[in-house]
């Protein structure tokens, strides 16, 4: 209704991380009458973490459901639905239990596109509460980026405040292509001005903080915790970029080595385990493009290689601010030879 | 018998003479080094055809296996197209999986039958009576997507007929060793829906059960499922050796051959004479040879191939690996 539309066309909204991604679906929803919202507990009871919060009876239960509690099911179903024209937005209620659907994303998702020769292309959003930082147990905490990333025919986006989770998400869901919306579930409380009619840049990264001695390459939940070590730096005079990557499928690399060529240094924050991790990615990346402008050796702070712990070990397996310090002054203290 | 039964006993044997056909031309040609490999469906023609006979082409979906030949040439699915999978040409095959509805091959034994709830899912959400037919094995039956399949389908009412083709062997592994209880269809009752037995290599006997089962999802929504008796007459798949795990013995337990068998209905009815069959066998030969010369000289799938369709829209990484391959390609 035009009426609605002016009433929001000007108005900044402040919203939490839950209220943006809540409000992304709604418009979704109600611009494209081919989306489908479907996962465990998102019909009557909203989700767990109410993400889906009075869908089903804004829309009915044709267009939000509950499926059995099954992810290779859900997931599975979303590539039945795409072949018949649908638009599906499945959640998986944790990101570990993404890995009972393993197959069906990494196998059919990823690959129908490719295997039909276009005929049957994915737009599939599959939404996944991610990351750790709110005390959960075994399995509802877990960083599963660099599984995602390394799959072809998956595109992957987290965002780190609720402006850009409402954008990235209804970006997302309007993409011919199947992607996996991270949700940093540590952030959806936490409130933030959402201009839902400003959908400025969303292609790549985008700098969150300017700097000139490092740059803190991070997304979703680890990008508000650099820009609390960038301010804690600030007071010592150092002055740290925080590079928001937002989109890890595809890398922004220009926006990448144009922050890295000008600090000369970059630390690679993340919450998923070191090895093989995300960071090794960006690490070779920023290697190859920033090869000359390089001070230092790229710095990695993230998870440690072991289980995801649950608990208060939590705050050790995270990246904390203190880490992540001392991971910049290693950068900072780098002598050659 | 009706003059209906007639021309679909006819029409069944036509179907299953030419996927016999092809099948084994596929097998010759295999050894001709024209194929790669190729998983033969001897022995399971009546299933395939008498299934798929049953479908509305308008409206239904097919969604195979890997050995679905027998249900590619009664759909009447591109055949050249078809091949294109076994050849090695492109994964799923390269027909037009979304005109011929007809998904392209599954290469993950049991995925198949949640794309097939999906789509009937949708159809029920678009208020059409289209039904999807999801074809899948003993061995698939053991996997976990197939129970949530069922158990889906059921729960959300969507018109989909799972349709097993037992034919007592997933790869070298026996009916006894794969199938608790040794009937898949046995397991449709815990999921609240029909589940028949029917002799699989009795093509009149397979049309009308998932003719009923088709009318009975394209009229309530309900899935159902056929499991259709049949015997893998062949090797797993041209690099098989089924000598290894399976004796002459075992194999005589197959019983007659469908082909024969329905050739001798259609002898005794006085349907078809020797006219008739030689007629049918004339009829097939300038057919093969047209596919075996697309085989001597496949239309060649340019390298930069393997970029295309990762994403409809690429990636700058994806763009930036093509680029890259052209150029070192061109200075190999
Ligand atoms: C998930 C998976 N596991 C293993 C295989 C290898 N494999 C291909 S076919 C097959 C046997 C399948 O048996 P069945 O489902 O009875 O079908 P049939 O081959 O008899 O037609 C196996 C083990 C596979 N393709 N996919
Ligand atoms: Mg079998």
């Amino acid at each position: 209704m035009p009426e609605t539309a002016t009433a929001t066309a000007t108005a900044t909204l402040e919203l939490s991380m839950q209220g943006a991604i809540n409000r992304a679906l709604r418009d979704s929803l109600a611009d494209d009458d081919r989306m489908l919202v479907f996962g465990e507990d998102v019909g009557v009871l909203g989700g767990v973490f109410r993400m889906t919060d009075g869908l089903q009876a804004e829309f009915g239960a044709g267009r939000v459901f509950d499926t059995p509690l099954a992810e290779s099911g859900i997931i599975g179903l979303a590539v039945g639905l795409a072949m018949g024209g649908w638009h599906p937005v499945p959640e998986v209620q944790f990101d570990g239990f993404v890995f009972p659907g393993f197959d069906q994303l990494l196998s059919q998702v990823a690959r129908m596109n490719y295997r039909s020769r276009g005929a049957f292309p994915m737009p599939i959003t599959l939404r996944v509460p991610s990351f750790g930082g709110i005390r959960a147990p075994e399995l509802h905490g877990e960083s599963l980026e660099t599984y995602f990333m390394h799959v072809p025919g998956l595109k992957v986006v987290t965002p780190s405040n609720p402006h850009d989770a409402y954008h990235l998400l209804r970006r997302a869901i309007a993409m011919p292509d199947p992607v996996i919306f991270m949700e940093p579930k540590s952030r959806y409380w936490n409130k933030g001005p959402v201009d839902p009619d400003a959908a400025a840049d969303l292609e790549g990264a985008t700098i969150v903080r300017p700097g000139r001695h490092a740059t803190l390459v991070c997304w979703g939940s680890m990008v508000h915790r650099c820009l609390q070590v960038a301010e804690l730096a600030a007071e010592d005079g150092i002055e740290l970029e925080v590079l928001d990557l937002r989109w890890l499928t595809p890398i922004d690399e220009e926006s990448l080595q144009e922050s890295v060529s000008r600090t000369g240094r970059a630390v690679v924050v993340h919450e998923a385990p070191l090895t093989a991790g995300p960071g090794a990615e960006i690490t070779a990346l920023v290697s190859r493009l920033c090869f000359r402008e390089l001070k230092s050796p790229v710095e990695r702070v993230t998870g440690y290689d072991v289980p995801t712990p649950s608990g208060d070990l939590e705050d050790e397996f995270i990246p904390s601010v203190d880490r992540i310090l001392f991971g910049v002054q290693r950068a900072l203290e780098y002598r050659r030879g | 018998m009706s003059d209906a039964d007639d021309e679909l006993l006819r029409r069944s044997y036509e179907h299953m003479h030419f996927a016999r056909t092809l099948d084994n031309g596929l097998v010759t040609w295999q050894r001709q080094g024209l194929v790669p490999a190729y998983p033969p469906a001897r022995g399971q023609e009546a299933a395939q055809v008498g299934s798929a006979l049953a479908l509305d082409r308008s409206k239904d979906f097919v969604f195979p296996t890997y050995r679905e030949i027998g249900v590619a040439v009664a759909w009447g699915v591109d055949l050249v197209g078809y091949l294109g999978s076994h050849l090695g040409l492109w994964h799923g095959g390269l027909w037009d999986a979304a005109r011929d509805r007809f998904a392209p091959l599954q290469a993950v034994v049991g995925a198949g039958p949640l794309h097939a709830v999906g789509w009937a899912l949708g159809q029920k959400l678009d208020g059409l009576d289209g039904v999807a037919l999801s074809y899948f094995g003993d061995g698939a039956s053991s996997q976990g997507d197939v129970h949530e399949a069922m158990n889906f389908a059921s729960v959300m009412s969507a018109p989909v007929v799972f349709f097993v083709q037992n034919n007592r062997w997933a790869l070298s592994v026996p009916l006894a060793r794969q199938v608790g209880g040794e009937s898949v269809a046995a397991r449709a009752a815990g999921y609240g829906m029909t589940g028949t037995v029917v002799d699989g290599d009795d093509p009149i006997a397979v049309y009308r059960a998932t003719h009923d089962a088709v009318e009975l999802a394209r009229s309530t929504g309900r899935p159902s499922l056929v499991e259709a008796m049949t015997y893998r007459r062949g090797p797993h798949a041209t690099s098989d050796d089924p000598g290894r795990y399976r004796s002459l013995e075992d194999e005589r337990a197959a019983g007659v051959d469908p082909l024969e068998r329905l050739e001798g209905v259609l002898r005794a009815s006085g349907l078809a004479d020797d006219a008739w069959f030689a007629a049918l066998v004339e009829a097939e030969a300038p057919r093969l040879e047209a596919l075996r010369a697309t085989l001597v000289e496949p239309a060649p799938m340019p390298g930069d191939q393997m970029f295309e369709h990762v994403f409809q829209s690429p990636t700058p990484q994806i763009t930036r690996q093509r680029a890259q391959w052209r150029e070192e390609s061109e200075h190999a």
